[in-house]
């Protein structure tokens, strides 16, 4: 087992040993931070389906995360009020049930990232970082201006949304249902990474004229990674609306994209568990320097500025050395 | 709608179009010459509005505060290449963004630090404030004329510097092949250096300029920003001719859209109907104006390859 499994273990542990601690010095507050880092890092896992593995550098991911938000704010709401979304052509209710708000999330999301990955990946480099940007602030301004679900100031949901056997306003079973979810994920872009799909993404990373000789399409191959990075981190943007009983436009804007992009990096980019270890170190900045100082951002820019400049493999990167080829 | 209010409109769309050119030239000019994605940009625009109200706070002129704004943005561009953006020329995108992204964050933080979390005012000087009559009986505000002239001067400036001056044929040279030109003896870092100033002294310009009649405050200069990148992307990355036309562009585009769309909706749905769909697609117009070039023209109007 090399440095980097061990790591990886101990680190994917230390999510619901610090729940279970919290939990058992009944500090419900701690265990709601570690399901945010959860939930988050369930993003970034998404995020990194597209960045890592096919090199996608995706600065609009917030669209999607917000798209998740707004599916879950939506339906919740329409559940709420006892109105349905909509009569004409058929009847659709809202629903309070976190099963089908996640698929309706993903679904979403999905169909998102395909409208705007045909368009975005028909550029590379420079003008795919903007291009992805601007669709993401496109939806933000949609959100800001649609008066419908709450315009600028979001939408409240009252109760957290069901899961079937389970209390969801109990911290503990909540994290409980976050952390399955990443778990599966984790696991699920695992197999990716391995799979000839996924070898043939990292191939076209690496050289997409070579893989275009073999007879694979790099376009469709990116489409593809582009749309389950997408729904990934919508489904991660819906559980983010449940654990904060809200969604307002802030989930759409672009410090949104960059936040998630800044846990891959601070993890390790291309790695597994990067994202979670970024998360995780991220929401624990937050609130020990968020604490000392209301300018931490300052400090977390200092430290970013570092690992890009000096360490540039993040936190597993540094501490297991380099066994993954950053390119 | 009466022709008046329309040609009003034109005007803002123009003055908006202006200033976009002024942040982007500055961006697709250091993309152009050194390969970078500055989101750090938008710090020096802030930067730029900051030290223009700091100053005419303490002198009461308006000419110092456009001096100081120029002078403190370029100083703080200088800084930031030497301190940092030289080490990534030869990073990949994405180190590019995040390091400049952090950067956001210390410049962001830094001025809340520095002057509060209160937005400033910056006060048009007394001899630009005031409508003025124009030919066809339209009074508009004569301060953003002068801006739509500031900026128009500017932007002639720089072609002529561009295409005349021994610096210009350095930039251009720089952006062809920058090992030749290192190799000719040109010295390839003061050169990035002096380029990457410029442009955030530009971007120090617009924020000043428009510090008059927006507030000042934190954060203003993200939307501007991401406004420019729409630009740069329609006119082609590199393309300065290109920044001018899609500023244009953009700037008309957001401005009329938000006037026209609601009552063009307005002819066939019901009024409050109208105004909500009018007023979410204006806001989304440029995006779908950027889409569509792109659709078209993957590398911009005037984009190289």
């Amino acid at each position: 087992m090399g440095r980097e499994t061990v790591l990886n273990i101990v680190l994917f542990a230390m999510l619901p040993a610090t729940a279970l601690i919290a939990l058992l010095l009944d500090e419900p507050f701690i265990i709601t931070l570690v399901t945010k880092a959860a939930i988050l890092a369930l993003a970034g896992v998404g995020l990194n389906i597209a960045l890592g593995l096919g090199g996608l550098v995706s600065l609009g991911h917030a669209a999607f995360f917000g798209i998740g938000g707004y599916a879950m704010g939506i339906l919740a709401s329409h559940a709420q009020s006892y109105t349905p979304l909509m009569e004409v052509p058929f009847l659709i209710e809202g629903t309070k049930s976190m099963l089908i708000i996640w698929g309706v999330a993903i679904t979403a999301s999905a169909l998102a990232a395909l409208a705007i990955g045909a368009l975005s990946l028909r550029t590379t480099g420079v003008y795919f970082i903007m291009i992805t940007l601007a669709f993401g602030q496109m939806l933000y301004y949609f959100a800001i201006s649609w008066p419908a679900y709450g315009g600028e100031d979001g939408l409240s949901i009252y109760i957290r949304n069901d899961f079937p056997g389970l209390n969801t306003l109990d911290p503990i079973q909540f994290f409980a249902i976050a952390f399955g979810v990443l778990t599966v994920v984790l696991f699920m872009a695992a197999r990716i990474a391995r799979a000839p799909f996924g070898l043939a993404l990292s191939a076209a990373r690496q050289n997409a004229e070579r893989v275009e000789t073999v007879g694979l399409a790099p376009f469709r191959l990116r489409l593809v990674a582009f749309v389950i990075s997408g729904a990934v981190t919508g489904l991660a943007g819906a559980l983010f609306a449940d654990l904060n009983r809200f969604v307002s436009p802030t989930m759409f804007s672009w410090q949104t994209s960059g936040e998630i992009m800044v846990f891959i990096i601070l993890g390790g980019v291309g790695r597994l568990f990067g994202p979670v270890a970024g998360a995780a170190l991220f929401i624990l900045l937050e609130h020990l320097l968020g604490g000392l100082s209301d300018y931490w951002h300052v400090y977390l820019g200092l430290l970013l500025l570092l690992v890009v400049l000096f360490a540039r493999g993040g936190m597993i990167g540094t501490l297991a050395g380099r066994e993954v080829a950053h390119d | 709608m009466s022709l008046i209010l329309l040609i009003e409109q034109v005007l803002n769309g123009l003055q908006f179009g202006v200033m976009l050119f002024l942040m982007a030239a500055g961006l697709t000019l250091i993309f152009g010459v050194m390969g970078l994605i500055n989101l750090a940009h938008g710090s020096l625009y802030m930067v730029g509005a900051f030290a223009a109200a700091a100053v005419a706070g303490w002198t009461g002129s308006f000419v110092l505060a456009l001096v100081g704004a120029l002078v403190a943005a370029a100083a703080a561009g200088a800084l930031v290449e030497l301190l940092v953006i030289r080490r990534l020329y030869d990073r990949d995108h994405l180190d590019q963004v995040l390091a400049t992204f952090a950067l956001i964050l210390i410049f962001s933080e830094g001025t809340r630090y520095l002057f509060g979390s209160f937005p400033l005012f910056l006060d048009i000087p007394a001899a630009l404030s005031g409508p003025v009559r124009l030919p066809g009986g339209i009074y508009y505000p004569l301060y953003r004329l002068v801006i739509i002239a500031a900026g128009l001067l500017v932007a002639a400036g720089l072609f002529a510097l561009i295409a005349k001056t021994r610096i210009g044929v350095q930039i251009r040279a720089g952006e062809a092949d920058r090992e030749m030109i290192a190799a000719l003896g040109v010295d390839i870092s003061k050169l990035y250096t002096v380029v990457f100033a410029l442009g955030a002294a530009l971007a120090g310009l617009a924020g000043a300029l428009v510090g008059a009649i927006q507030s000042v405050q934190v954060g203003m200069g993200e939307p501007v920003l991401i406004l420019a990148f729409v630009v740069i992307v329609i006119g082609g990355i590199g393309s300065i001719k290109g920044a001018l036309v899609g500023a244009l562009l953009v700037g008309l585009t957001d401005t009329l859209g938000g006037v026209l769309l609601p009552p063009l909706f307005g002819i066939f749905m019901e009024a409050s109907a109208a105004t909500s769909v009018g007023s979410a697609l204006s806001s989304m117009s440029i995006y779908i104006l950027m889409a569509g070039v792109l659709l078209f023209k993957p590398s911009g109007l005037f984009g190289g390859t």
